[in-house]
């Protein structure tokens, strides 16, 4: 199972990928939305997990734009803001939401509950 | 409660506080100032008019007593002369037709005296004095012939004068009576003789007192030199000095005098000279009794005019009271509102600025967080770094102390979040640990122990999440600065009916007094103004317990402690 991690802060990301990989999840990182999505026309991801504010496109623009290329993708929202706005459209998106910091066991369950969902 | 405990409008009880607002809000200045111009304005003008109508009916009055008194003079003046002229014609007319030697014959006078007396009345006797005085003839009651008049003042007169009118005197018959005497020139023997009448002075008298005078006036006459010629009721006996002041010069015309004599009593005084007479006709009216008229009018108005007054004073009373209780309720509204506007303001900026900090402070937070992580991972998984236990240990308090500082900062969030928000479903419990967890440091601090009595069974409700942190916050806060270190502190709740949520806030400080429980709740009233106390608190957690649509009551003993106790509608609070 593959995972797509996406945020602006790259030494977060990259540690987070390869924390994930420890724990036999194959994570691809990248530190904006555009890459993102070059990146998941390649690969097929199960699962991206976006950050919420990052420059130029947010995470909420981003999903969209994964989505509607890659219907069966799932979405997790990290976000180190914790604005009820925020919170209210990520889960209007039907995606899960965790605000930073995070333990990276709650991350895992929630990937694997996610794509869990999926399969069965 | 007294009747005036029920009406006395707000404002009497507020402290005017002080500073330079002093005067802004210092109600009761601004009522007796309202009272004051109000009155004086309403007040004035009217005891004015009712003055100068006062002055104006008591001139209209005085002018018209004069009046009549002077008309009544002027009458009694005509009839006297009218009197007098008669009876001096008729000697003008027997001289003319009789001639002195007819009149000196006895027989014939006394037929002249008795016609005399049948067509004008009045007259007692008549003689004849010749040129030296002596009494030549007589006819009458009295034996007065060959009587020497030559002395006397009005045979002088009439010898210069050719007539005369003499005063009233008592003479040789020791009567009072007037003579009135025709100088009548015999043609034939070259010489000069008097006709001489003596009138009764009764006519007169009874002329004088049937005079209509109202108000009880005496009306008699006077010669030039003030004695009294006929029967005056009041002023003086017959024939003495009149007791009213000096005689008047002489004057064709009437003239009216108001006088006060020596004990204090006003008169008005009628004079009119009679014409070819020594008499003056005198009208004396009491202007006291003259002017009782007055005194009714004078009733009246002063009556009428407290009645006014008394019922502008009561009217504009009540409208100050009502207009400055209205100020003071709108201020009170005013500030109220401006209080709690400033205060979710300052509450919103506070939340932001924690936001923002939560944010910048959540991204490295999550960085060291990963990193840490990391290294962990990497001495777990990979073969090359050795499973050192001492540097695991420290990497794991480094994450726990992320994971502290995570928990604070989502706390931080959480709490400036509410604030924007409306309504939200409310578990009791959650928000009082929250609110209380932001005090909990300094409770421990000052050892102050606080006692939570939550069910965990109360139902949820929807509410308006900050403002109830709020309210909850003020509250204990407030309960905080009431105790010393080492008190306790009692929180409990309790769902009283199906719809009715109560919490209370009890504490063991120093209490509230008395008289200033029922003021607690205004805003600007604190008892820790100096210590920089703004006497917003209370009143601000009233105002939101009210938006919410719940009610807020105080119980509380000096030196025992205070308990809030707050009632919140379950269902349907009221939008605020």
């Amino acid at each position: 199972m593959r995972v797509l991690l996406v945020d602006d802060e790259v030494e977060l990301v990259s540690a987070m990928a390869e924390r994930l990989g420890y724990r036999g999840l194959d994570a691809d990182w990248t530190d904006n939305g555009e890459d993102a999505i070059r990146m998941a026309a390649e690969t097929e991801y199960a699962v991206a997990v976006l950050d919420m504010k990052m420059p130029r496109m947010g995470g909420l623009e981003l999903r969209e734009k994964l989505a509607f290329h890659h219907p069966g993708m799932r979405f997790i929202f990290l976000s180190g803001h914790g604005s009820e706005s925020d919170f209210k459209a990520g889960c209007a998106a039907g995606c899960s939401y965790l605000i930073k910091p995070i333990q990276l066991e709650d991350l895992v369950d929630m990937i694997r509950e996610v794509v869990g969902e999926e399969l069965s | 409660m007294s009747i005036f405990d029920k009406i006395k409008p707000q404002f009497l009880e507020t402290d005017s506080g002080t500073g330079p607002a002093k005067n802004l809000f210092d109600y009761r200045r601004i009522w007796r100032k309202a009272v004051a111009v109000l009155a004086l304005v309403a007040l004035v003008p009217l005891c004015v008019l009712a003055f100068i109508d006062y002055n104006v009916t008591r001139h209209s009055l005085e002018s018209e007593t004069l009046l009549r008194t002077a008309r009544t003079t002027s009458n009694a003046r005509r009839t006297v002369a009218y009197f007098l002229e008669e009876r001096t014609k008729a000697l003008d007319f027997l001289a003319e037709h009789q001639g002195i030697d007819k009149l000196r014959d006895c027989d014939n006078l006394a037929k002249v005296l008795e016609s005399l007396k049948s067509s004008f009345g009045g007259f007692v006797d008549i003689g004849i004095i010749d040129s030296r005085g002596r009494q030549v003839a007589y006819i009458g009651p009295h034996d007065l012939l060959g009587v020497d008049y030559s002395t006397q003042d009005w045979f002088e007169n009439t010898m210069s004068q050719g007539t005369s009118i003499s005063n009233v005197f008592l003479g040789f018959r020791d009567t009072p009576h007037l003579v009135v005497a025709r100088k009548v020139y015999d043609a034939k023997t070259d010489k000069v003789y008097i006709l001489r009448a003596t009138l009764d002075t009764g006519q007169f008298n009874a002329m004088l007192t049937s005079l209509d005078l109202s108000g009880g006036g005496d009306a008699f006459l006077v010669n030039k030199e003030g004695v009294i010629q006929t029967p005056s009721k009041t002023h003086g006996e017959l024939l003495k000095k009149v007791d009213l002041v000096d005689i008047p010069e002489f004057s064709e015309k009437t003239s009216v005098r108001q006088v006060r004599t020596t004990d204090g009593t006003e008169f008005t005084v009628g004079y009119a000279y009679v014409l070819g007479t020594p008499f003056i006709v005198m009208v004396v009216k009491e202007t006291a009794a003259m002017l009782e008229p007055l005194k009714a009018i004078r009733m009246e108005l002063l009556w009428m005019l407290s009645l006014c007054v008394a019922a502008i004073l009561i009217v504009i009373t009540w409208v100050a009271t009502y207009m400055v209780n209205k100020i003071y309720i709108a201020d009170q509204t005013r500030a109220r509102t401006l209080h709690r506007m400033e205060h979710t303001n300052r509450m919103a900026s506070i939340g932001r600025l924690a936001a923002g900090v939560a944010h910048e402070i959540n991204n490295p937070l999550a960085i060291i967080n990963e990193k840490a992580g990391l290294i962990s991972d990497l001495f777990i998984y990979r073969k090359e770094y050795a499973h050192d236990e001492r540097l695991l240990a420290n990497i794991n308090s480094i994450l726990d102390s992320v994971s502290r500082c995570g928990r604070i900062t989502k706390r931080l969030l959480s709490f400036a979040r509410h604030i924007d928000v409306e309504m939200a479903s409310i578990v009791f419990k959650d928000l009082a640990d929250e609110v209380v967890d932001f005090l909990r440091k300094e409770a421990e601090y000052r050892s102050i122990s606080i006692t939570m009595d939550i069910p965990d069974d109360l139902p949820e409700f929807v509410s308006d999440r900050g403002k109830l942190q709020q309210i909850f916050l003020n509250l204990i806060n407030n309960a905080f600065q009431a105790m010393n270190d080492g008190g306790s502190l009692y929180i409990a709740a309790r769902a009283i009916t199906e719809d009715r949520l109560i919490f209370s806030v009890q504490d063991d400080g120093c209490g509230i007094p008395e008289a200033d429980i029922k003021r607690i709740f205004d805003p600007f009233f604190s008892t820790k103004k100096k210590t920089g106390g703004t006497g917003l608190g209370l009143s601000i957690t009233y105002g939101l317990v009210q938006e919410l649509g719940g009610t807020m009551a105080v119980e509380s003993e000096v030196g025992k402690g205070t308990v809030f106790t707050i009632t919140m509608p379950l269902k349907g609070a009221r939008k605020a």
